[in-house]
């Protein structure tokens, strides 16, 4: 499981959707890095990611991982932002079923995992369906 | 200097279960529960909710509403008594998800139904005292209730928020009362995963007395009758004890429905009253007054008088509205579901 | 540089191996590629492992390996790509020998999977993809791997039975192949019927898990013709790309770019093209993934995948049979193992001494070896002089 230090050091990305803009061409990256891999520049400004995205694609996860079992069977997606940047999250309170490419979803915040019974919680960001 | 509400928000998670799932479970009377406690359905968490994401998404609509940075933010106080750690605040997630930290007090509060209100009372309390700019109050409850007692027909979940202030106010605080007495009508000890009751003792001596004694200090204080309001909001254990006191304190129907939400989602415990008051923000006019009296065992309650400003019409669309959201494609669940989302489910290892 | 040639291989029989440790699955089949080779010794040796961390609690395997082998303290590295690890060692030992930095190389790779529960096993495959950004949500790698099924189905009409028939097809291949875990026949419509493991990936589009070795002996080809190696088999081209680890961040989730990159790398050094291909052993850890792969390669138009094993293009007797072996669905899939397996195979197609499941004139070989959902692959083709 994931310990303290290591969730704790993904806050400001699970909590706030931070991102950094790259200076020199623009790119926004989630996580943010220290060099651009579009042009290599090395400076960056603080964005926040757009909430609303649409679904690019998905999957619904039967067989979980640790941990996950309970949750499954469960979708999970890659949704592209209206910012342009893509994500990789659950997508909850839906019938996984029904859910199509290009569903419009917004994030929220949810509790991701847990380290057991007396471990922490660790929370983040999911998607919702935005309703129609 | 006049202080109150800057913004506001709610909460409603999407899942719920109706009173006959519940009944069919233990073999009870299902159409006389929903009669006797004028209770249909409630609200639901799901496993991936608690306190802390929907006071974090509460906060969010709020802090919109409101239109003011984060940073600003003086404390934040919240009140459940299903915090989900028993040791580790709620509070400083959800000011680091607003992104309201490092500047900031913070606080979790617990007095069964009255967190909420206590932190409500607080967050208004210190910007009153001049100690800050703006304070957060929030309500928030994912409770638990017995399975087959009478209270797990109505423990639900969900969350409201309160920003006060002193500039750009939607609603002027006219006055506060608290009301309060050792009560033992409701209790969970430490390690108990249940709470337990005193039956029939947690009506009259327990959440009348104290709506009522609160109330009527409250309508004394500030020398006003119950037409003087628009409407009004009391604690919504179920359906029937809200109307029942607030009918017995002079109130009508009509100025009681708005806030009524008990009917279809259930008792959200610190949400309760604050959450009625939400509801009522969403359809209330420049001028409105509303009279709220929160409860928890133990036993008290808090009063307060609000007056609704101009701006509300403005702010009132900048968030989901509260009952859009109880209406908002309900996602209905048998009880077995039910018990698993909630742990009710003794599983290997545990 | 110097040219390179591959004059052994060995692998062992792959499967749920309960009664051997990994030193035994390891030194079998670097044995026999020694052996096979008809070297004594061998100067330096490279293992590619995923995990052996989290599958075996064993890591410092480039000593223990070399120990076990019994040649004396001759250096010993172990290599890791995640899923591509068995190639990337092998590219590691054609680099030092093509070098000159040693004369005589022994690549091996190597998993044992089957030490720990599918709970950790799941676990210990997933940390091929960003830990933090995808795995924290609950994906997992059939999961990752569905999700690029369903753009590429989205977006090119590709079908549930188009999958299923990569299955049928490596099966098959795999029932001729005495070392295959999985040797077994499937019908499309027990593919399609299968467990569903995260939709709509359902169990049978699934590599298994495995246990198993598989090495390769490499010497310069100048050293190869004077031992008078009959066919002489030479690394015709190595190469080598990588991708952005997470699928969200690629700006195509239905191209495998780090293998065109490879690829396009590789037939340059070759100075061949795809239509010159005799057959290819490609990473087909699901279904889809072989199909993408081929697209990749350029053995088909891109967004043609899906079609190729339904109308037989990739068959045996097809216009460019892909996976002869049984790749890695029917073989199995013991992650570090499975890059060296690939070339074991292209050793002995290239020999012709694949029996039944021979390509038929087999002269110039391309091996596609992949980690996590394509952050890293290794290309090489192999020719018979």
């Amino acid at each position: 499981m994931i310990g303290s230090a290591r969730y704790w050091r993904e806050v400001p990305q699970r909590y706030r959707y931070e991102a950094a803009k790259c200076v020199k061409c623009g790119e926004v990256f989630f996580p943010p890095r220290l060099v651009c891999n579009g042009c290599g520049g090395r400076e960056f400004t603080k964005q926040t990611l757009e909430p609303n995205g649409s679904v690019e694609t998905f999957t619904i996860i039967q067989v979980a991982p640790t941990g996950f079992e309970d949750q499954a069977p469960y979708a999970v997606g890659v949704i592209k932002l209206d910012d342009g940047v893509k994500l990789t999250a659950q997508i909850v309170d839906c019938d996984p079923e029904s859910l199509a490419v290009g569903d419009r979803v917004r994030l929220e915040f949810r509790r991701v995992q847990q380290d057991g019974e007396s471990g922490i919680l660790c929370y983040g960001y999911k998607f919702v369906p935005v309703a129609k | 200097m006049e202080v109150g509400i800057v913004g506001y928000g709610a909460y409603v998670p999407r899942h719920r279960i109706k009173v006959e799932e519940i009944a069919k479970v233990w073999g009870a009377d299902a159409p006389s529960y929903k009669r006797g406690l004028m209770l249909r359905e409630k609200s639901v968490p799901a496993p991936d909710q608690d306190t802390i994401t929907m006071s974090v998404e509460a906060g969010r609509h709020a802090i919109h509403r409101a239109d003011v940075d984060p940073a600003e933010i003086g404390a934040i106080y919240i009140g459940s008594e299903s915090h989900p750690y028993a040791v580790k605040p709620s509070g400083t997630v959800v000011a680091e998800a607003l992104g309201a930290t490092p500047d900031i007090h913070c606080a979790d509060f617990e007095f069964a139904c009255k967190a909420g209100s206590e932190g409500m009372f607080v967050a208004l309390s210190m910007v009153k005292a001049g100690q800050m700019d703006y304070a957060l109050g929030i309500g928030a409850d994912t409770s638990q209730g017995a399975p087959g007692d009478a209270l797990e027909y109505s423990a639900s979940a969900g969350a409201a928020a309160f920003l006060f202030g002193r500039k750009d106010l939607v609603a002027v605080c006219e006055e506060t009362h608290s009301f309060m007495t050792d009560t033992p009508d409701f209790w969970r000890r430490e390690y108990q995963f249940y709470p337990r009751h005193a039956g029939r003792f947690t009506g009259e001596p327990a959440y009348f007395k104290h709506i009522t004694g609160c109330a009527r200090a409250l309508l004394e204080k500030s020398n006003t009758k119950p037409e003087d309001f628009r409407w009004a909001v009391f604690h919504q254990p179920n359906g029937k004890f809200p109307m029942k006191v607030g009918q017995g304190l002079g109130f009508t129907k009509d100025q009681l429905e708005q806030g009524w939400l008990s009917p279809t989602l259930g008792n959200t415990y610190s949400g309760s009253s604050p959450m009625g008051l939400a509801a009522i923000l969403d359809v209330a006019q420049p001028g409105d007054r509303i009279f709220m009296v929160s409860y928890g065992s133990g036993a008290g309650s808090d009063g307060f008088i609000w007056r609704v400003t101009d701006r509300i019409s403005s702010v009132q669309p900048q968030a989901p509205h509260t009952r859009a959201q109880l209406e908002d494609r309900p996602i209905y669940i048998d009880y077995g579901t039910y018990a698993k989302f909630r742990g009710k489910i003794r599983k290997l290892g545990e | 540089m110097r040219e390179v040639a591959v004059i052994g291989a060995g692998m062992n029989r792959w499967g749920e191996l309960w009664e051997k440790s990994h030193r035994e699955i390891w030194t079998e089949a670097a044995l026999e590629a020694i052996d096979d080779a008809g070297v004594d010794h061998v100067e330096a040796m490279y293992v590619g492992c995923m995990s052996g961390g989290l599958f075996m609690g064993q890591e410092h395997l480039g000593a223990l390996l070399a120990d076990q082998l019994g040649m004396g303290p001759i250096p010993g590295t172990r290599v890791e790509s995640a899923c591509a690890s068995g190639g990337l060692a092998f590219r590691q030992a054609y680099l030092a020998v093509a070098s000159g930095a040693h004369d005589i190389v022994l690549a091996t790779g190597l998993e044992k999977m089957t030490d720990v529960d599918g709970g950790m096993a799941t676990y210990a495959l997933s940390t091929a993809a960003d830990q933090e950004y995808e795995c924290y949500q609950g994906i997992t790698f059939p999961g990752l791997y569905a999700m690029m099924a369903r753009a590429h189905m989205e977006r090119y009409g590709t079908t549930r039975r188009q999958l299923a028939e990569v299955a049928v097809k490596n099966h098959l291949h795999g029932s001729m192949n005495a070392l295959a875990q999985f040797p077994m026949k499937v019908t499309a419509e027990q593919v399609e019927g299968s467990v569903m493991v995260a939709d709509p990936i359902r169990i049978l589009d699934c590599s298994p898990i495995t246990d198993g070795a598989a090495a390769a002996v490499l010497v310069p080809l100048e050293t190869a013709k004077k031992m008078r190696v009959d066919p002489l088999i030479r690394v015709a081209a190595s190469a080598h790309a990588t991708d952005r680890i997470a699928l969200h961040e690629r700006d195509d989730l239905c191209w495998l770019a780090s293998t065109a990159k490879a690829a396009e790398s590789a037939y340059q050094q070759a100075g061949v093209g795809p239509t010159d291909l005799s057959f290819c052993e490609v990473h087909d850890c699901f279904t889809i993934a072989e199909v993408m792969v081929i697209e990749a390669l350029g053995l088909v138009d891109r967004g043609r995948g899906g079609s190729a094993a339904e109308g037989g293009f990739t068959a045996l007797d097809g216009r460019v049979p892909v996976n002869p072996s049984g790749g890695l669905k029917s073989k199995g899939h013991p992650v570090g193992a499975t890059g060296l397996a690939q070339i074991r195979e292209v050793v002995h197609q290239l020999r012709r001494s694949c029996g039944d499941r021979q390509v038929k004139d087999a002269r110039l070989g391309l091996t596609q070896n992949m980690g996590g959902t394509g952050a890293s692959t290794v290309v090489h083709v192999f020719e018979r002089m």
